[in-house]
């Protein structure tokens, strides 16, 4: 899309380029220490927990879910409650592919998985992306029931209600088996799989592009106003976002080797959105947070209170709403900030 | 007049039986300090979003540079060299003074649709935005969220992304309004130190700006052009001081 050349990286700062303000946006996009603090806990979990992998899978597919979100309503603000529908179309690929025996290699399938819900955010948000507000909002919610319905309709092909049992999933590099009864492979598969994501995701947040969909978010209508094609970013992004979810659905679909409707439902999307709201939203790290929070909330809430689980995360939902709108990141940071600011005060 | 920057021909906006905007016929050259003068509700803000592209006409023309722009949208528009700014900030609020100047700098040079490097690595954005705050004497609010600078600042980097555009024309929609007058200098100077070639239209209400800043004046009545001259001409129009600037005299 665009010839610009990659620029050098800079060599010698101008006296422009020595204001604080200006060095502070050159290394913005530079690692900090504790970006390592994620995956060395994901590492340690494998060696810590090897009978909890398989929640530790569900567990990081949930992140790469609402890293996907992240990009579409966090950074670019596209509010959206149909998310699910590109999950399940990634799922649902990677097990139509399986069951029908036609491709099981699972890298492949991903990428297959990956294509297929980007063509589906690419379509319906060449349509969806000319709304705001409430009516984008309800539209998304219309594409994924569509989509939900169309695969409930299509027993013959999908297994409608029932879905498809028993996917054949092939090892990965043809060596690492997916066991039912050890998720070893599952996790370490997902891992992998969730960092290739992420650095893609961080890359692009941190780029010109990455930049100019949070202007979109922070005032549309001036984006416009600067000579911003601003619905071909929104297609764009909203099409990398749904790709990312697709990758998601499919490795849903490859380490539980099943695909059902749950995939495509509401519940899906309504859970993605929390676990992103609870982290903090357009924050690259919310997602992470967030996931890690409410899997473990309603993993021990359930064991605790197997009958009103759902009553505790709702006043924790509500608890956020209230007090920490940006999500425990956000709240985090607020903290640390007025921490340090009192260190500073005499 | 020298080189013809912008013009109209016969330009009209209809809403309903509304002729917000009628048969007008304007120029702007090279250069020039323009302002547009008129009652509420005189169509001047319909007139700049039909220049802008916001809204289209239902009859007329709008010439760039002698090209025909009518048909086209507001982002191509840019592209060509209108630039504005609003009379009710429209700010990116989340953002640094430093982020909010880098958009639209960043949109002109072409790099804001790059995906594969940071945005960091584009010194010339960084570097330029960084200029242009300074010569508005905001570089030491740089790092600042643009939501917590005093209004009458941020007014300024409501100019400010203008002028990042770099723009052939630019349209100022009342650049001081809701700025205390104690502050508004900053505004005014902002504006006189613009640079000299850029075709500056203003919509103003406040008569010692106007008359302060414009070689000419527009006055719209009604939707339609009521009179046109030099400032020394206007205030000595009877007729405009009948409807417009004795009207004025009587609210203060």
């Amino acid at each position: 899309m665009s010839a610009a050349p990659v620029p050098a990286k800079p060599a010698a700062a101008g006296p422009w380029l020595d204001q604080p303000a200006a060095r502070a946006l050159m290394r913005r996009h530079r690692l900090r220490w504790w970006e390592a603090l994620p995956w060395l806990a994901a590492i340690g979990f494998y060696f810590a927990f090897p009978d909890y992998l398989g929640f530790g899978s569900e567990l990081l597919i949930a992140i790469l879910f609402a890293l996907s979100l992240d990009l579409a309503l966090g950074y670019a603000g596209i509010i959206t409650l149909g998310h699910a529908a590109f999950f399940g179309t990634g799922a649902y690929t990677v097990g139509l592919l399986a069951f029908h025996g036609i491709w099981t290699e699972p890298i492949t399938s991903l990428i297959l998985a990956a294509l297929a819900a980007a063509v589906v955010g690419l379509a319906s948000g060449l349509v969806l992306l000319r709304t705001r507000g409430l009516t984008l909002l309800m539209l998304t919610i219309c594409t994924m029931a569509l989509l939900e319905q169309a695969a409930n309709m299509a027993r013959d092909i999908t297994g409608g209600f029932d879905g498809l049992p028993s996917l054949p999933i092939a090892p990965v590099f043809g060596v690492f088996e997916f066991s039912p009864l050890y998720a070893n492979t599952q996790f370490l598969y997902s891992l992998a799989v969730l960092l290739l994501c992420f650095a893609f995701v961080r890359t692009l947040v941190y780029s010109p592009f990455g930049q100019s969909l949070t202007g979109i978010r922070e005032n549309i209508l001036r984006m416009h106003a600067v000579g911003s094609p601003v619905r071909r970013r929104l297609v764009i992004c909203y099409a990398i976002s749904a790709a990312l979810a697709g990758v998601a659905g499919g490795l849903w679909a490859q380490t539980n080797a099943y695909v059902n409707l749950s995939v495509l439902d509401l519940d899906r999307a309504a859970t993605v959105l929390i676990v992103l709201i609870l982290g903090g939203y357009g924050r690259l790290y919310g997602a992470f947070v967030g996931a890690v929070v409410y899997l473990a909330l309603a993993h021990f809430l359930a064991r605790f209170y197997p009958t009103a689980w759902q009553l505790g995360l709702g006043v924790l939902l509500v608890l956020i709403a209230l007090f920490a709108r940006n999500g425990i990141l956000g709240l985090g940071e607020t903290l640390l900030r007025r921490y340090t600011a009192r260190r500073a005060a005499p | 007049m020298t080189e013809v920057r912008l013009e109209t021909q016969a330009l009209s906006r209809h809403f309903g039986a509304l002729r917000a905007v009628q048969d007008i016929n304007f120029k702007l050259g090279a250069g020039a300090r323009h302002a547009l003068i008129g009652p509420n509700g005189a169509g001047k803000t319909t007139f700049v979003n039909l220049l802008t592209g916001v809204i289209s006409p239902t009859g007329g023309r709008v010439l760039l540079a002698g090209q025909d722009i009518t048909a086209k949208a507001q982002a191509e528009r840019v592209k060509l060299g209108i630039a504005r700014t609003f009379q009710i900030n429209r700010l990116f609020r989340g953002l640094s003074v430093l982020e909010n100047v880098c958009i639209p700098v960043a949109e002109r040079l072409g790099a804001a649709s790059s995906m594969v490097y940071p945005a960091g690595w584009r010194t010339d954005v960084i570097e330029e935005s960084m200029q242009l705050l300074e010569t508005l004497r905001l570089a030491a609010a740089a790092r600042h969220r643009v939501s917590e600078l005093p209004y009458g600042r941020q007014r300024l980097v409501e100019l400010a992304i203008a002028i990042g555009l770099k723009p052939a024309v630019l349209l100022l929609d009342e650049p001081a309004a809701g700025v205390p007058s104690a502050e508004s200098h900053i505004i005014l100077d902002a504006i006189e130190r613009l640079p000299q070639d850029i075709a500056v239209l203003i919509i103003e209400h406040d008569m010692d700006v106007v008359f302060r800043f414009a070689k000419r004046v527009t006055v719209m009545v009604g939707g339609a052009v009521f009179a046109e001259g030099t400032p020394r001409e206007i205030e000595a129009n009877q007729e405009v001081r009948a409807v417009y600037l004795g009207q004025r005299a009587d609210h203060a």
